[in-house]
């Protein structure tokens, strides 16, 4: 049997889809948050060196993580938007972008205060640091390039255009620390290698993880949902929906 | 193509004086305000002026962006030139090139006098000149794509600064880096690497980018 991949790739049957996957998501990341926090408040054990600070881990790489794979994805939906032309990923693209700013400021903030007690300042111009504070400013960049073009057709490609020059960032704030030896630790995770700390610290860490997955893809859907609403507010499917009155 | 192009913009220019004279002079002014406001010390001028002098040839070359197609999308050139049966592309590089002659290049030229006024050495001004000269083409050409994007939109300029500037970090990065790195005595070889790196990378890619840019603005 034949699938019809294109089916949800009109926004009036993908309004219905996201209507239906959001609770899931929704009720996904609470469980996932309540018990990723658990096991980083009460579980994990007290790390000899860094005492009980070192729990600021358990939503800064998370955080750091999302950060990073949502500017990848804004800029694939971006990029697929401009190449086939399709309305719907250029939805995805901007609905991505406000959550993926939250992330990366989020990982900046929970730094900082991970920072101050570990290395006595609140803020030091490594590589990685800085890197990370480009992608916030590209970030907003894309967000208000998008909001200074009328023509929603017009910011689409705009935002395209500078989301997929922006992602030569994304390598350079993953390798920083490899290539520059600076203050910000090396990846304590990694695929290739067994990891460097204790195992419930770990499924902690990869719990908070899923977590934050599930809420951005929830807040995400609730975010492309409404762009949706909003540019087709004129056809008639919008219209004969139930409880939205135009 | 692309020189023509260059020929025609420089005309344009020479025709008004004014505009290239104020980029440099704003270049000029804003390196020489630091001193007032930091105090005229000259151990920290000299650490500080390679950082300077590159903040403010940043600052410049953004600032004369929106002069690069504001004037040809006013009379209908642009969309001349983007119905011609030419390579839009090679049309935006000599667009980019030309901006650079008129405003990058004052700038290297200014830039060892300036450095004079921060007490550099000789070897350090000859480097922070190099670098400048690698250095400068970027900006314009990686500025293209910005301006191009916010052709015609209301608050284009603070807009374009706010796109252009994150990617103008590297250049910063490295342009100053290398000053800094031969004046402590490590070379400046890997840094200006870098710089003709990115130079030869945004050659390539920055034409197309800003030739897409431009399409999708004027639609």
């Amino acid at each position: 049997m034949a699938i019809n991949w294109f089916k949800y790739s009109s926004p009036a049957s993908f309004y219905v889809l996201a209507g239906k996957m959001i609770p899931l998501f929704s009720i996904a990341a609470t469980i996932l948050f309540a018990v990723g926090l658990y096991i980083g408040f009460f579980v994990a054990p007290t790390d000899f060196q860094q005492g009980e600070a070192y729990r600021i881990i358990f939503i800064h790489v998370p955080a750091a993580w999302m950060s990073m794979f949502l500017y990848v994805m804004m800029a694939v939906w971006a990029g697929i938007g401009l190449a086939f032309n399709t309305r719907l990923s250029s939805m995805m693209a901007t609905a991505i972008a406000p959550t993926g700013a939250m992330f990366t400021f989020l990982a900046l903030w929970t730094g900082a205060i991970w920072g101050k007690p570990m290395w006595g300042t609140w803020w030091v111009w490594d590589a990685r640091l800085t890197s990370e504070l480009i992608l916030l400013f590209l970030y907003i960049g894309f967000m208000s390039l998008q909001a200074a073009i009328d023509d929603p057709r017009r910011a689409d490609k705009a935002g395209a255009v500078i989301a997929l020059v922006g992602v030569v960032n994304i390598p350079i704030i993953y390798f920083s620390v490899k290539w520059w030896n600076t203050l910000h630790q090396g990846a304590t995770v990694s695929v290739t290698s067994s990891p460097k700390m204790a195992a419930t610290m770990l499924t902690g860490m990869l719990i908070m993880s899923i977590a934050c997955w599930m809420y951005a893809i929830a807040v995400i859907l609730i975010r492309t949902q409404t762009i949706i609403l909003e540019r087709e507010r004129h056809t008639s499917w919008v219209s004969e929906l139930k409880g939205v009155s135009s | 193509m692309s020189l023509w192009v260059i020929q025609r913009d420089l005309l344009l220019a020479m025709r008004r004086r004014s505009d290239v004279l104020t980029t440099l002079f704003f270049f000029i002014i804003v390196v020489s305000l630091f001193p007032l406001g930091v105090g005229p010390e000259m151990n920290m001028l000299r650490t500080m002026a390679p950082g300077v002098v590159w903040v403010a040839a940043l600052l410049a070359s953004m600032l004369s962006l929106g002069r690069m197609f504001s004037s040809d999308y006013l009379d209908g050139t642009l969309e001349q030139m983007l119905i011609s049966p030419q390579s839009l592309s090679m049309l935006v590089l000599g667009k980019a090139m030309a901006h650079w002659l008129v405003t990058g290049v004052p700038l290297v030229l200014m830039s060892p006098v300036l450095g004079i006024q921060y007490d550099l050495s000789t070897d350090a001004l000859l480097i922070l000149t190099a670098s400048l000269l690698l250095g400068t083409p970027v900006l314009s050409l990686i500025g293209a794509i910005g301006a191009a994007l916010t052709l015609g939109l209301r608050g284009g300029g603070v807009l374009v600064s706010l796109l252009v500037l994150p990617l103008y970090i590297p250049v910063l990065i490295f342009g100053a880096g290398a000053v800094e790195a031969s004046t402590a005595g490590l070379g400046a070889g890997a840094h200006l690497s870098l710089l003709g790196a990115f130079l030869l990378a945004s050659l390539v890619l920055s034409p197309w980018a800003t030739a897409v840019s431009l399409r999708i603005s004027m639609e």
